[in-house]
């Protein structure tokens, strides 16, 4: 039906847009990127030096001291995905679109995830070497992080949508946000361990699989429903 | 046509307004006029569905604007106070995103043959953060040339712009309005704008 199809291509073209928008700003603002890639760099470049070159202890500590980084350096970065457009007032233009806002906000939530979370990914394996961990393992690392940092960046986006505004919003978010993390945390990180002790990783996986689907259905329409709230 | 009928806001225990009625119909123009804190900003924000009013209802062509949900959107052009504009985009960029958002793709070539029309004349690729205040105004009033709605809702278009640039907006909204547009506006500069009818809503 020829309908049908014009309106799906203009919601792509929407969805286009904003993350073209967004990639745009994040390029003329390279500050605010190159923070969270940074912040990310050094605590996990700092706990290797600060624990001294005991090769085991570094192998199992590692999947958990650079899966925490990862989920404090996508905390750090929440605050910015509404804030700006809060406050020049685009974020008012966007709530008035006619297109579907849990589709615009879905953009948003994909080019947070291509600013902050996917340098965390490629970073990721070179910040491993420091741990001595073997070759599986780094690729292990990298892929549970490819499919962990979306899911901060979708469930991020609720409480930094329910936080606009609010004075001290930067505390308040962490604490909406945290115990959601933790889920992810803990499968995320023990995907890499369990490769590490040489067992199956698969069921981490399919549980962070899980999460990252339920969080796609569910988080863009949450969010949505936040902002008209939080604006309104 | 869009009613309002019985609106009242109220922002912690302080009621801003209440009982708040009107009706305008296409090619009428509709001035809120009262004094700072008097809810003027609140009031046009629930005509353009961004709030809720407190009790009350607000009905576009007899159907409350809430039931109508993102098609109300079609309808309406809402220019707030704060202006829109991204202070790390260029006049161009702004002004083909905030129409994309309103539905409208534009190229660049459109794009900037409308800045020069609202007197943005080499100015076009300039980063926002360059631009005067009036400047800034005018790239985001120039999303009017732009839009094919039926009703505008300006909350003080007129603030940071000299006198060619009201003469223009004047020019704009009475052509919109001759077409059958209807307007909502705040101001507290008096303009005189030709309308089949002028109504005033005083906020006190």
């Amino acid at each position: 039906m020829p309908p049908q199809r014009r309106i799906n291509y203009t919601f792509l073209n929407m969805l286009i847009w904003i993350i073209r928008r967004d990639l745009l700003l994040a390029m003329r603002r390279q500050a605010d990127v190159l923070t969270t890639l940074f912040f990310f760099i050094i605590v996990v470049s700092l706990f290797p030096l600060g624990v001294g070159p005991e090769m085991n202890t570094l192998r199992i500590m590692a999947p958990g001291v650079v899966w925490v980084a990862a989920l404090l350096a996508s905390m750090l970065s929440l605050g910015r995905i509404f804030s700006t457009d809060y406050l020049d007032g685009t974020l008012e233009q966007i709530l008035l679109s006619p297109t579907s806002l849990s589709l615009l906000v879905l953009g948003k939530m994909f080019s947070h995830w291509l600013v902050t979370g996917v340098p965390l990914v490629l970073m990721a394996p070179v910040l491993g070497i420091q741990y001595d961990l073997p070759a599986n393992a780094l690729f292990v690392l990298t892929l549970s992080l490819l499919l962990g940092t979306p899911i901060l960046s979708l469930i991020g986006a609720i409480g930094a949508a329910l936080t606009l505004g609010l004075r001290g919003g930067g505390v308040l978010v962490s604490l909406l946000v945290l115990p959601l993390y933790i889920p992810v945390l803990i499968f995320g990180a023990g995907a890499v361990e369990a490769s590490i002790a040489g067992l199956g990783f698969e069921a981490h996986f399919s549980l962070l699989g899980a999460f990252l689907l339920v969080s796609l259905v569910f988080a863009p329409w949450t969010t949505a429903a936040s902002l008209r709230i939080s604006v309104g | 046509m869009l009613q309002g009928s019985n609106l009242e806001c109220i922002r912690g225990d302080r009621v801003l307004f209440s009982g708040i009625n009107f009706s305008i119909k296409p090619g009428e123009l509709m001035q809120v006029r009262g004094p700072n804190g008097s809810g003027k900003t609140s009031l046009l924000r629930m005509l353009c569905g961004l709030a809720v009013p407190n009790s009350g209802e607000i009905r576009w062509n007899s159907s409350n604007i809430r039931s109508l949900g993102e098609d109300y959107f079609n309808i309406v052009t809402y220019l707030g106070h704060l202006s829109g504009v991204k202070d790390d985009l260029t006049a161009i960029e702004n002004l083909r995103i905030t129409s994309a958002l309103a539905g409208i793709e534009i190229d660049e070539k459109k794009a900037s043959k409308v800045l020069q029309e609202m007197g943005l004349e080499g100015r076009e690729t300039l980063l926002a953060k360059v631009l005067s205040q009036g400047q800034k105004r005018r790239v985001a009033l120039a999303r009017l040339l732009l839009a094919r709605t039926k009703l505008w809702i300006l909350d003080e278009p007129l603030t940071a712009l000299d006198i060619s640039a009201i003469e223009l907006i004047k020019k704009i909204l009475e052509q919109y309005l001759a077409q059958g547009g209807m307007v909502i506006l705040t101001t507290h500069q008096e303009i005189d704008i030709a309308a089949t009818a002028t109504h005033q809503l005083y906020l006190s």
